[in-house]
């Protein structure tokens, strides 16, 4: 294992520029700006495992629930202006569940709709590119084997705890049904990583989304059941895919010593022996350092 | 034996055609109520909302506090056995009730979603802040709350400036006529 990874890590450099997977990369409003902590450990786990990411330039909000709540007409414009942006030839990279509904669908849509093509063609004065890639996160995990990045990997997150929390977006949007499921990918590579995994029947229970503002009452509900039923099922801490499900699972969550909830991409980012957590750690409303701590997994 | 006269069917075949969904198949199973997690905030359950646009009860379907407590999660959808897109007639009485001026059952949520729009209208992305404050502006209440709103500020999860688009036309292009 060793030997594979000196190969890897040290193998010429030209080789490995080759090699290099390239993904124009849409943030979405949440990672940009409540979950900081999820895009920095995303890009430096893409950086590890020798992925570029470019942002997707001058980017706008997906609509999110508002817009499709609301207003038809925005709901699809605003997706379709993202998907004009994509560079042609490389695959466009998604790592907020509820965005990539958004776009994907969208883009789906115009896919099959002679009229739409012809309006998103009018409204933003390029041809529509019948071959983009849209991918999830999640889809990384499918191209890169992590271990081949990783020394004695098994010992990485050694008997942590964790209950993977997909969220509804991830797992059950009609408009997606006919597209790769992502479920179980958090459970195999987490138990690449040597992590003991939690199931609680909970995995793809909606956190609330803007309940949470609207109803909060409502929201701390739905949060607390989550939570409980993860901790009494014995997991010591939660992993989520989704930054708008970690925020909701953090700020409503009123339970006494609850769990900590950690992003997919900190727990892979530190796999990888990433050692920038004293930027992400302190974001987090229940502090995950004295629970890694214990477990030998952080050491300062 | 329920006849509709013709007026209520042309509410149902309306929701029908516009959404695109046939919820005529629902067997009223119940799978969906007892899938939804936030059945108990909801004055009728999904597929009694069903029910409703079955038998024209235009009124009541529109004024209902179900289709505003719905997040489209999508979980009665996928515990469907006739396999319907619940979330999709959602979002069709929503647009309905606007249109018409019906009385919102739950002005807090509509109130929350046109102030993402309006960042979004103004800043191309959301600002969480911006969205919070003048949610709780209109909203006459600024206090309740407030310990969520000061964790996240201390948490750093809440940017106080927004993050902007450059092309501001484009934006205005998607708004145009709001």
């Amino acid at each position: 294992m060793k030997k594979r990874l000196k190969k890897s890590s040290k193998a010429n450099e030209n080789s490995r520029q080759s090699d290099r997977l390239r993904f124009s990369f849409f943030p979405g409003c949440s990672l940009k700006a409540s979950g900081h902590e999820n895009t920095l450990s995303l890009l430096k786990f893409c950086d590890s495992v020798n992925i570029e990411l470019k942002e997707l330039e001058d980017w706008n909000c997906c609509g999110s629930s508002s817009a499709h709540s609301v207003d038809r007409d925005v709901a699809e414009k605003l997706p379709m202006r993202n998907i004009s942006l994509a560079p042609k030839g490389i695959p466009l990279m998604i790592a907020c569940p509820s965005c990539l509904i958004r776009i994907k669908s969208m883009y789906l849509k115009i896919k099959g709709d002679e009229t739409l093509k012809q309006e998103y063609e009018d409204l933003w004065g390029k041809p529509f590119d019948e071959d983009l890639e849209i991918i999830h996160f999640f889809e990384i995990l499918n191209r890169v084997r992590i271990d081949d990045y990783i020394d004695r990997p098994k010992e990485k997150l050694k008997k942590l705890k964790v209950a993977p929390y997909y969220g509804c977006m991830l797992s059950m949007p009609p408009d997606l049904r006919f597209e790769k499921s992502y479920y179980g990918i958090m459970e195999k590579t987490l138990a690449t990583l040597g992590a003991d995994l939690i199931s609680f029947g909970y995995g793809s229970r909606c956190c609330g989304t803007y309940l949470s503002v609207a109803k909060p009452q409502i929201a701390q509900k739905v949060v607390n059941e989550i939570i409980s039923r993860a901790m009494e099922a014995g997991a010591e801490c939660m992993v989520t895919a989704c930054s708008m499900c970690h925020l909701n699972l953090e700020i409503r969550c009123s339970l006494e010593n609850p769990i900590p909830i950690l992003h997919f991409s900190e727990l892979l980012s530190m796999a990888l022996g990433a050692e920038d957590q004293k930027k992400w750690f302190p974001r987090h409303i229940v502090d995950p350092v004295p629970l890694l701590k214990k477990r030998g997994l952080l050491i300062s | 034996m329920i006849t509709l006269d013709n007026e209520q069917d042309a509410f149902a075949d309306e929701i029908k055609t516009r959404s695109g969904i046939n919820f005529s198949a629902c067997l009223h199973c119940q799978s969906c109520a007892n899938g939804c997690p936030f059945l108990e905030g909801m004055d009728y359950a999904p597929n009694a909302v069903l029910r409703l646009i079955q038998l024209g009860l235009e009124e009541t379907a529109l004024k209902c506090s179900t289709i505003w407590i719905c997040v489209g999660c999508n979980t009665c959808s996928s515990y469907c056995p006739m396999a319907i897109d619940i979330s999709a007639v959602m979002d069709e009485l929503r647009h309905k009730a606007i249109e018409k001026g019906i009385k919102i059952a739950e002005p807090d949520v509509l109130n929350f979603h046109n102030e993402v729009l309006n960042t979004v209208k103004k800043y191309g992305r959301t600002h969480k802040l911006e969205i919070m404050m003048r949610y709780k502006l209109k909203k006459m209440d600024l206090f309740s709350d407030m310990g969520v709103g000061l964790k996240m500020l201390k948490k750093r999860k809440l940017d106080l400036t927004p993050s902007k688009v450059q092309d501001e036309k484009a934006i205005e292009k998607i708004f145009k006529g709001k």
